[in-house]
């Protein structure tokens, strides 16, 4: 009697089997599939993405997948020129590069298409950034620059004051006062977590403040230089001594989660921390922070540039389609959708002024609203670097070859945070590789 | 039967060893609970809210609630739970439908070149999954099978076979030869032999491969999130998701971890005996 | 070269054996070879085409994302993977990880597999409960360990030992070590209980009616059964822990600095971060060449205690 049991059996996998593979090749009507990181804020579009399937009638596909793995993955697509993702989310980094080997689609004609979408509208840093030959290739989503955020009821306990344009050595300070080993309380937590992305975001900020940079103009790796050293000695001994408990592993979330349950004192990152630390849900410290402006030393200021942004391959079929939703997902809005259903934290910031001229965003915002446009505006290599470098970028060196020069450097770096090799033996290894290539760039220049 | 006893009176013995053994049963439950509490802790910590999922010390006692499973389901699951099953089902299908005639040819009726076949089959596990990966990549985009489920059948049946080929040889090694003398010498060919005399012998040792082939098509990574993306992905590409790059949302990566090994948790749980029996029948010649 | 005491099914076969190799020599090989061949062909296909295409890559110079740089540099990959430092460090922890991966696993399941091998209470419960690790995905497992076990302020390790040790830090080899045993031991831990129960009673009544102790049965007995299954064990475990990525991935991303890349991993960076794909396609090759010249040498030493030859058995 087993036998047309099994029988049956294997017809209903079969069955399931079909209904998946017939999935796979696609229902009728227009599906646009979208590729995109994994953050909080993107979670929301997708809930709201409702509202855009039913007005437009288009379905949605979204493919959610951790930072590096998105990367790696639309990178691959995109080079490729493979047309499995018709909207590609990617950062300030890919998109001039890819703009320039032809992969993405010039996005000006739609924009100007469009009524009401107002690109003049964009926080220009940010539109810059995103631009290749003055037209957009990349559409902003959000976008951050770095700054500091510091609990101003410790601060008041210890008798201290934070100025307003803090200077490297002054948080030093500040974080051996205020570290506390008994309370579990970081000084500071500062990222260790090996990735170009990840680590090599605050410590170029600060090595650039320092005086540093990664390549001269001439291309030749200046890692080995004393600035640099200076810098990296400086960046490691802090928080060996008054960073958080397993620097070498935290990462943007990890740090999130320790200031976000009040064991650092301050915390040196991305603007977007903001919208965090101050949601009741996850945050026990809501209302506690203070923010002030990237830590500086021999420059003007110090803060980063990085956006998420929406872009369509080149190879795209539907690419009207496209477009519609890139619109959706960017223009005024959707910010207010965001702001009246989820919440005015939540809103995507740093990327359309008027954001900041909406009432209510102001308000719940208040604390860090400002601070966050002025990093923005500020972030320029004029005002961020010491010196003239021959490539974009401030926190990242915006060539191809930085994701792998970036992430093992970042290894090293990790490494010496971790106190498994010293501050010069990691210098040492990481000017090997960026010589390497720079040496390429010094051949084809 | 009779032995020379020297050992001390009865009683005491006895009493001894019911000591003895009660406490090592003792000793394995707790090594169990031990071994598996990291498990036991992910269970409870799917039912938290997220602000008593990331505390310390670390909380026993809490407001259970089923709100991250919801969210798991809303955030769309279902469809990834039916790609996982569609493909673990079809692998396992075509995997014992080419193995077992593989297997056959192998061990009862065997040719010259078995050691080499069985040496090749095992010799094609050796390619790390990670470099073949850009090859079958542009091989996929070419034949437009990226994003499609069947590029993942055919993937995972290449990389099942060779344990599947070896297990069932050892399987069919274990069918007594007279049964298979006697049934040729009536005169049946290889289909009824095949069917009325082998397979009843070697149905454990089916159920331990297929039971395997189920693990292992369910949890494959990295194939599966790099070569599929909205339509095919599977659990595993929809567990991923999960892990944001902004902010640790523990408890609801549980459930999902949670919901995404039940299936074959509870198939582990049922088949654990036909494996166990499967694989003590002589799954090793 | 195998065990003096054989179980009654195994013997017959031996006396057989001979026998069946005159029997069917009017079948021709080719009908024989048929049912192979299905399995034999859809193998080559699809395990065959990626792995040339692998070859051919490896000797290209092709960085995926500079267009218009690809061009043929023949063995220059090959060289430029020998004399990286980093591929070397892969190596190694790939040895390492392997080696005390499937050593302990085993020794584990060894344990287990013997505590289970008697009568108690709730023995399926505990089976199940033991054998779970194994079922769950290797991805959750991995993120179980980083987040409850191995976090230095919320972990449970910590919890338990005291401490602010940042295990994945400090100790990285280890701790993937510890992650892959865990999952593992389950398995190991299935294969040797049914080497257990495969023990023929009558053997083992026959031992105690000679006066032997439990160790001198276990030693004599037990373990020439049972080195059956722990070589396939081995065998099979150290094929997919060679493979180890998931947990390296999710929980140390091979770091800090190296210390815990093995060489999967390590073939994913170049070829995702770096994009390189001729030199991740030289490392694959290598690898598998290295894979096969060990395997090589363990299977002839496998093949040889299992007395399997020329394919009769």
């Amino acid at each position: 009697m087993r036998k047309p049991l099994t029988l049956l059996l294997v017809a209903v996998l079969l069955g399931v089997a079909g209904c998946a593979g017939a999935g796979a090749v696609g229902a009728g009507g227009r599906t646009l599939v979208v590729a995109i990181v994994a953050n909080p804020q993107m979670q929301d579009a997708i809930e709201l993405s409702d509202e855009f399937e039913r007005d437009t009638g288009i379905t949605l596909r979204f493919v959610t997948l951790p930072e590096n793995q998105a990367r790696a993955k639309i990178t691959a697509s995109v080079a490729t020129e493979g047309d499995e993702f018709d909207v590609v989310m990617i950062s300030n980094f890919e998109a001039p590069q890819w703009a320039q080997n032809g992969w993405l689609e010039n996005l000006e004609p739609y924009i100007e298409a469009s009524d009401g979408y107002d690109e003049d509208d964009f926080i220009p840093s940010i539109r810059s950034s995103l631009s290749y030959r003055d037209s957009l290739y990349a559409v902003p989503f959000y976008g951050e620059s770095s700054f500091l955020a510091y609990r101003k009821d410790l601060f008041e306990q210890a008798g201290l004051t934070m100025p307003a344009n803090p200077t490297w050595q002054q948080i030093a300070d500040f974080a051996a006062k205020l570290d506390d080993d008994e309370q579990d309380i970081a000084g500071i937590c500062l990222r260790g977590k090996p990735g170009w992305g990840e680590s090599l975001a605050p410590f170029t900020t600060v090595a650039n403040t320092f005086g540093a940079s990664w390549f001269d103009e001439n291309w030749n790796a200046r890692l080995n230089t004393p600035e640099f050293k200076k810098a990296t000695q400086f960046y490691v001994d802090l928080v060996r001594e008054h960073g958080e408990v397993g620097a070498s592993s935290a990462g943007f979330s990890e740090c999130g989660t320790r200031y976000g349950q009040g064991q650092a004192a301050m915390w040196y990152d991305a603007t977007v921390m903001a919208g965090t630390n101050e949601d009741k849900s996850s945050s026990k410290i809501v209302g506690k922070s203070g923010y002030v402006a990237a830590p500086v030393e021999k420059t003007k200021s110090s803060g980063w540039l990085y956006t998420w942004s929406l872009a369509m391959p080149k190879v795209a079929s539907d690419k009207q389609g496209a477009w519609e939703f890139m619109k959706w997902m960017t223009d005024k809005q959707f910010v207010k959708s965001v702001g009246e259903k989820f919440g005015w934290n939540r809103v995507p910031p740093g990327c359309r002024e008027s954001t900041y001229d909406i009432p209510e965003y102001t308000r719940a915002a208040k604390a860090y609203a400002q601070p966050t446009l002025d990093a923005i505006n500020e972030a320029t290599q004029e005002n961020a670097m010491a010196g003239k470098v021959p490539y974009p970028g401030i926190q990242f060196v915006g060539i191809p070859e930085f994701q792998d020069l970036g992430t093992r450097v970042s290894q090293q770096l990790s490494a010496a945070i971790a106190g498994q090799i010293t501050v010069d033996e990691a210098l040492a290894q990481s000017q090997e590789y960026a010589d390497t290539v720079g040496q390429a760039y010094r051949e084809t220049r | 039967m009779t032995t020379v006893d020297t050992r001390p009176p009865p009683v005491t013995r006895k009493r001894k060893r019911r000591i003895g053994s009660i406490s090592l049963s003792a000793l394995t439950w707790v090594i169990a609970i031990l071994f598996v509490f990291p498990l036991i802790w992910m269970v409870l910590t799917s039912f938290k809210q997220e602000a008593d999922a990331y505390t310390d010390p670390p909380k026993l006692v809490f407001g259970p609630t089923l709100d991250q499973f919801a969210g798991v389901i809303d955030r769309g699951f279902l469809p990834y739970l039916a790609n996982s099953a569609g493909v673990t089902a079809m692998v396992t299908l075509i995997v014992l439908i080419f193995a077992i005639p593989a297997a056959y040819a192998l061990s009862i009726a065997p040719v010259k070149g078995t050691t080499n076949a069985l040496g090749f089959f095992l010799s094609t596990k050796m390619l790390p999954v990670v470099a073949a990966i850009i090859p079958l990549y542009v091989i996929s985009q070419n034949m437009k099978l990226l994003d499609n489920v069947w590029a993942l059948v055919i993937l995972y049946t290449s990389m099942n076979l060779p344990l599947a080929i070896w297990m069932m040889r050892s399987f069919f090694l274990e069918v007594p030869t007279e049964m298979m003398e006697a049934a040729r010498v009536d005169g049946a060919n290889l289909p009824t032999l095949l069917y009325k005399i082998i397979l009843p012998v070697v149905a454990p040792g089916i159920a331990a491969t297929a039971l395997i082939c189920v693990i292992f098509s369910w949890t494959e990574f990295f194939y599966a999130v790099n070569l599929t993306a909205a339509r095919a992905g599977t659990v595993p590409v929809f567990l991923v998701g999960f892990i944001t790059s902004e902010g640790l949302y523990w408890a609801q990566l549980s459930a999902a971890a949670l919901l995404a090994s039940l299936p074959v948790m509870i198939v582990g749980w049922i088949a654990q005996n036909h494996l166990v029996r499967g694989l003590s029948m002589g799954a090793v010649k | 070269m195998t065990s003096s005491v054989l179980p009654s099914n195994v013997a017959a076969r031996e006396e057989t054996t001979p026998a069946r190799k005159q029997a069917p020599a009017r079948s021709t090989t080719w009908r024989r070879r048929l049912p192979l061949l299905p399995a034999l062909i859809f193998t080559i296909v699809v395990t065959q085409i990626p792995f040339v295409l692998t070859v051919v890559y490896s000797f290209q110079s092709w960085n995926l994302v500079r267009p218009g740089s690809r061009h043929f540099v023949w063995l220059q990959n090959y060289v430029d993977v020998f004399v990286d430092s980093q591929f070397r460090t892969a190596l190694l922890n790939t040895v390492l990880l392997t080696v005390f991966s499937v050593l302990l696993s085993m020794l584990i399941g060894l344990a287990l597999a013997l505590l289970l091998d008697r009568k108690m209470i709730g023995r399926g419960v505990v089976r199940t409960l033991l054998i779970t690790p194994f079922l769950i995905l290797p991805a959750a497992g991995a993120l179980l360990w980083k987040t409850t076990m191995f976090d230095p302020t919320y972990g449970l390790l910590n919890f338990v030992f005291g401490g602010n040790t940042d295990w994945l830090a400090e100790w990285p080899l280890t701790s993937v070590i510890a992650q892959i045993v865990w999952q593992w031991t389950p398995f190991m831990m299935l294969l040797i209980l049914a080497g257990l129960q495969s023990q023929s009673k009558e053997v083992l009544e026959a031992a105690q009616v000679d006066g032997a102790n439990r160790w001198r049965t276990f030693a004599s007995i037990t373990l020439p059964q049972l080195s059956r299954y722990l070589q396939l064990a081995t065998l099979l475990g150290a094929i997919y822990i060679v493979n180890s990525f998931d947990s390296i991935f999710l929980m140390t991303q091979g770091g800090p600095g190296t210390a815990s890349t093995n060489l999967p991993f390590y073939i994913y960076q170049r070829a995702f971060q770096g994009f390189d794909i001729g030199q991740s396609s030289a490392m694959g090759v290598i690898v598998v060449i290295l894979t096969m010249i060990v395997a090589t040498f363990a299977l002839r030493l496998m093949f040889r205690t299992f007395s399997v030859t020329g394919g009769v058995k």
